[in-house]
């Protein structure tokens, strides 16, 4: 929780540069929710004093942070482990598999979750490796942790 | 020792282009999927495909050596029979493999309109006698049929001797325990029936709710299915898994949350005579389908080199944490 005190206003230009790109580079995502590209998708990692607001439409998406959870007015709630969660959107993990394990959480419109997960689910090549890229002069930091993050994941996993 | 059994076909499922080109690439001999629409089991939000997405898809399979099986696998709506019949057309025309139907008036519709169109029966037609699975092998000169994940071992063997097109069954994944494409406990629940609309247990009818401490409730239309305390594994909102009070103890009265694993019974089902070993999951992720997919892949290839496979890694995919055998080691009859 040392993040808290900081303020979000930084991250709504780079979470609205990384949303247009993944529509950018992958059009098909968000088209294939269908109906429920509409809706309002609450993004709660449960590690971290923020919650991400997406609405995936694919002409005009929406990606902000919100401080609390109780000023959002959501669909559908997704919550978990951040890093769990980025592993899920990478595709690395199944989100059936984490729903059993207890691991993520779902509550409110459980189809738009179940939408998402599959458009999600469709996508080729890596859409972290695409929001890195989206990142401008950030993008070499940005890189850098992620790289370091799969070398500690990849360890993890071999120890395991 | 090698075994003197013949190479079986691994069927694997695919819900989207992306979970098939990971099927291909991770050992399928064959992949299973449907269009986006009410003609396939398992018609779920931003699931399927489009018959163009589907050509692209079966291109790319066949480029790999694989095969494609297009699942039109639910019971046509009166008055509608139309999406069901153009979508075996659709298929036909793409380049499919093999069509897996359960409808009877479907199966007719194949064979004669489409005769040289290599047909399945699909496991939602519940075929599980040799005089029913003979007839349709009689009449619309099916191939292979998917047999219910209700017979053991003898009951397949003995099946097997008695007809003579192919059999595929079940090895990993969900496990329903119901007469296929005859249960009706879901449209009960939610008005949604998953024999004609492919929603078992629909999403849009699913709620998830946590309290304070952590406890999960899930609940289907207005029934409750099942609470988890906050560690406790969870599974699927279906009705036949949920927990309910008996006598005022919670029990799983139908079916525990939990996948069927049969890699330990390959050499048995092989030798009761079975052509292709089918992994369920067409709803689950890519990253399940490649896990999945080359574990079985690794399992066969050990199995027919005369090696002892091992999918004990398999567990942390399965609904629960829990894996069974399922009726191939039938104790509760």
């Amino acid at each position: 929780m040392l993040l808290r005190p900081l303020p979000l206003f930084p991250l709504r230009p780079l979470l609205d540069r990384i949303v247009l790109a993944v529509a950018e580079k992958h059009p098909r995502l968000f088209r294939r929710l269908g109906e429920h590209s509409q809706k309002i998708y609450a993004i709660a990692p449960t590690d971290l004093p923020l919650v991400f607001v997406l609405q995936p439409d694919p002409e005009y998406p929406i990606l902000e942070p919100e401080r609390n959870l109780e000023d959002v007015s959501y669909d559908a709630l997704v919550s978990g482990p951040f890093m769990k969660l980025m592993d899920l959107v990478e595709g690395r993990l199944d989100g059936d598999a984490m729903f059993f394990s207890r691991d993520l959480t779902i509550e409110g419109d459980t189809e738009a979750v179940l939408a998402l997960r599959n458009a999600l689910d469709d996508i080729d090549g890596n859409i972290v490796d695409d929001i890195v890229e989206s990142l401008g002069i950030l993008s070499l930091p940005a890189r850098q942790a992620v790289v370091c993050y799969r070398k500690l994941r990849a360890r993890a996993s071999n120890d395991a | 020792m090698t075994p003197d059994t013949a190479l079986p076909e691994l069927i694997c499922p695919a819900g989207t282009p992306a979970s098939l080109r990971s099927a291909v690439d991770a050992g399928a001999d064959a992949v299973y999927c449907g269009f986006a629409n009410e003609t396939n089991a398992r018609n779920f939000p931003g699931l399927n495909f489009g018959k163009e997405e589907l050509a692209e898809s079966i291109q790319h399979a066949h480029n790999k050596g694989a095969k494609v099986l297009v699942a039109i696998n639910t019971f046509p709506q009166a008055g509608r029979t139309c999406l069901w019949k153009s979508s075996v057309d659709d298929a036909v025309e793409i380049g499919a493999d093999a069509l897996i139907v359960a409808d009877i008036g479907l199966a007719a519709y194949v064979h004669r309109t489409h005769p040289d169109m290599r047909l399945h029966l699909s496991v939602q037609a519940s075929a599980s006698s040799p005089d029913t699975i003979n007839y349709y092998r009689q009449r619309f000169d099916i191939k292979r049929v998917v047999l219910p994940r209700v017979l053991t071992l003898p009951e397949i063997a003995a099946i097997n001797k008695e007809i003579d097109c192919e059999t595929e069954v079940f090895v990993f994944g969900g496990l329903c325990v119901m007469a296929e494409g005859r249960c009706s406990l879901s449209s009960y629940a939610t008005g949604k029936s998953p024999n004609m609309s492919g929603v078992c247990s629909p999403a849009s009818h699913v709620r998830y709710e946590q309290n304070a401490v952590g406890d999960m409730t899930s609940r289907l239309g207005d029934f409750v299915i099942n609470r988890f305390s906050k560690d406790e594994p969870a599974g699927y909102p279906t009705i036949c898994k949920g927990r309910y009070k008996v006598d005022g103890k919670a029990a799983y009265i139908f079916e525990e949350p939990t996948s069927l694993n049969a890699v330990q019974m390959l050499p048995d089902l092989l030798k009761a005579g079975v052509t292709a070993l089918k992994i369920e999951g067409r709803q689950r992720s890519r990253a399940y389908v490649a896990e999945v997919v080359s574990a079985f892949r690794e399992a066969i290839d050990d199995h027919m080199g005369g090696r002892t496979p091992d999918l004990q890694r398999l567990i942390a995919l399965t609904e629960g944490g829990r894996q069974t055998a399922g009726a191939y080691r039938k104790t509760w009859r």
